[in-house]
């Protein structure tokens, strides 16, 4: 059984902008959200730029009762309930108010890390030998399950409700699971995405790994460049990104609004081994994912006309270029548009797919290529693969067919989703 | 502090605990926290917290154990307030 899955809900919660309309003119614009923080100057950090999505605070009793806010202190939870139930809501979905669990709904949101700030909380109670000060919402925030838990919660979710976790792979990996889940007919409605907390404790691991760029302290909104020849690093970030999936027969029954649908994609590794490490990609495993990718879809690779990659602002970006390039079968003048949101968004880390995606799929509703920032300076080995014309640096008014996106993670993971417009006509024929 | 007192500051600390379908002032002396007033036991956990915060005393699991009606909270709150 394989049934065609529809995008019919999206939210959103980004350092450049919190619900669909600010993100949405944040990137056609190419507004960063990347900013100095001063605590992270105050911790002596390397790199003291960072993107935080700016949630008033007077937002999140719209979506938390006053009984929930007490002792919340996990970020990731915060910005992945706003872009989950904005998502639902977006598709014009309820919340669920009857006894009976909404058995065809479910939820695959998933995170790398959550409630560091209130862990912190926990461990420095527990070594003061004071335990039993932790509440009961000590464990409900740092279980990495938190986030799909408390969604499940607050929609009434009867289906599959779990958390995926792959690195920087994670919001991507989501997508493709509950289109698999849905395309199975195991599910008619599954909300995915996925969110990434906020603040040192989260980052610090990897300005120790000076990956981030030092010189933009100053100049924060210049210091996430991909595909730059002057590209130093990714600029951490955080938030959370959803969608609605939806089987297109529930879709259509609903009378829903459907933004893109889903063609299906790949999820590997590359074993570690080669090239591949820890934390680098093997390029052999990311050219299969993206091959995969495209036959897995039903598509020939000449059918893509824009790509959405990882492309983080590390010297990694002009191979992530060429493993392209080698899988499509396509170079130079014939190379897809293709974009980097992180010079705006910074790397979101396990928010990066979700946040990612839904911008990707944004590009279908608003007929637009969305532009690269950052990168007047196209490094020449990039320029050696492909055309600059395919790296549009302003939003181009493009209406694109089939976008592929993809993203790479620690522990060497891939996954390739991709997205195709959709059109009411079409709908009938197949 | 007097008596009234008491029971108005405990009262504030149960009540935002309440489920949607009980109301303030379903609380009464005598109601079980979990039968009357629907409170489920993790929250319980918190409002004992609450309950050190406001009046500035310890509960030991004795005392949370034992603490099952608004009665009962208030006949703690009264003995560890004289044992201070």
């Amino acid at each position: 059984m394989s049934r065609r899955v529809v995008i019919t809900g999206l939210g959103v919660c980004a350092p450049n902008g919190v619900a669909l309309t600010d993100f949405t003119n944040a990137l056609l614009e190419g507004k960063s959200g990347l900013r100095h923080q001063p605590n992270l100057e105050k911790l002596g950090f390397g790199c003291q730029v960072a993107g935080e999505p700016l949630v008033k605070d007077n937002l999140i009793d719209n979506y938390f009762t006053p009984l929930e806010r007490r002792g919340l202190n996990a970020t990731g939870i915060v910005y992945g309930v706003i872009a989950g139930i904005d998502a639902w809501k977006d598709a014009g979905l309820e919340k669920n108010t009857t006894n009976e669990p909404s058995w065809d709904c479910g939820i695959i949101f998933g995170t790398g890390i959550l409630g560091v700030d209130k862990f912190r909380e926990a461990i420095h109670l527990i070594d003061e030998g004071n335990v039993r000060r932790l509440g009961s919402t000590s464990v409900i925030q740092t279980m990495a399950s938190g986030i799909s838990a408390y969604l499940g919660g607050l929609l009434g979710c009867g289906n599959q409700v779990t958390t995926n976790s792959a690195a920087c792979t994670t919001g991507t990996e989501g997508i493709l699971m509950a289109y698999e889940r849905i395309s199975q007919g195991k599910a008619e409605i599954m909300l995915t995405g996925s969110c990434s907390d906020s603040g040192p404790y989260v980052w610090g691991g990897f300005d120790a790994m000076r990956i981030l760029p030092r010189g933009y302290n100053d100049n924060p909104t210049k210091a996430s460049r991909p595909m730059s020849a002057t590209a130093a690093g990714f600029i951490p970030g955080s938030g959370a990104g959803a969608l609605v999936l939806e089987s297109l027969e529930s879709a259509q029954k609903r009378g829903a609004h459907i933004y893109a649908e889903v063609l299906g994609g790949e999820i590997n590794s590359g074993g570690q081994l080669g090239e591949g490490s820890m934390t680098a990609p093997n390029s052999i495993a990311v050219q299969r994912c993206i091959r995969n990718a495209v036959t897995n879809a039903g598509i020939d690779a000449s059918d893509i006309d824009v790509i959405n990659g990882h492309l983080t602002a590390t010297t990694k970006d002009g191979l992530e270029i060429e493993n392209w390039s080698k899988a499509l079968g396509r170079k130079h003048d014939d190379f897809p548009y293709i974009n980097s949101f992180k010079g705006s968004v910074g790397h979101c880390l396990a928010a990066a797919g979700s946040i990612e995606s839904v911008a990707t799929v944004l590009q279908f509703e608003e007929q637009v290529v969305f532009k690269n920032v950052n990168c007047d300076d196209i490094h020449p080995e990039i320029l050696k693969l492909i055309s600059d014309t395919c790296i549009p640096r302003e939003t181009k008014n493009h209406a694109p067919k089939v976008i592929a996106k993809a993203s790479f993670g620690f522990g060497d993971v891939n996954a390739c989703v991709i997205f195709k417009a959709f059109s009411k006509e079409e709908s009938n024929s197949k | 502090m007097l008596k009234e007192e008491k029971y108005q500051k405990l009262k504030d600390i149960i009540k935002i605990y309440l489920p949607e379908d009980v109301a303030v002032t379903d609380i009464e002396q005598d109601s079980h926290f979990m039968n009357n007033l629907n409170i489920n036991s993790a929250n319980l956990v918190d409002i004992v917290l609450d309950v050190e915060d406001a009046f500035d005393i310890r509960l030991e699991n004795d005392d949370m154990d034992q603490m099952q009606t608004v009665n009962d909270a208030m006949a703690i709150i009264d003995a560890k307030l004289a044992e201070k």
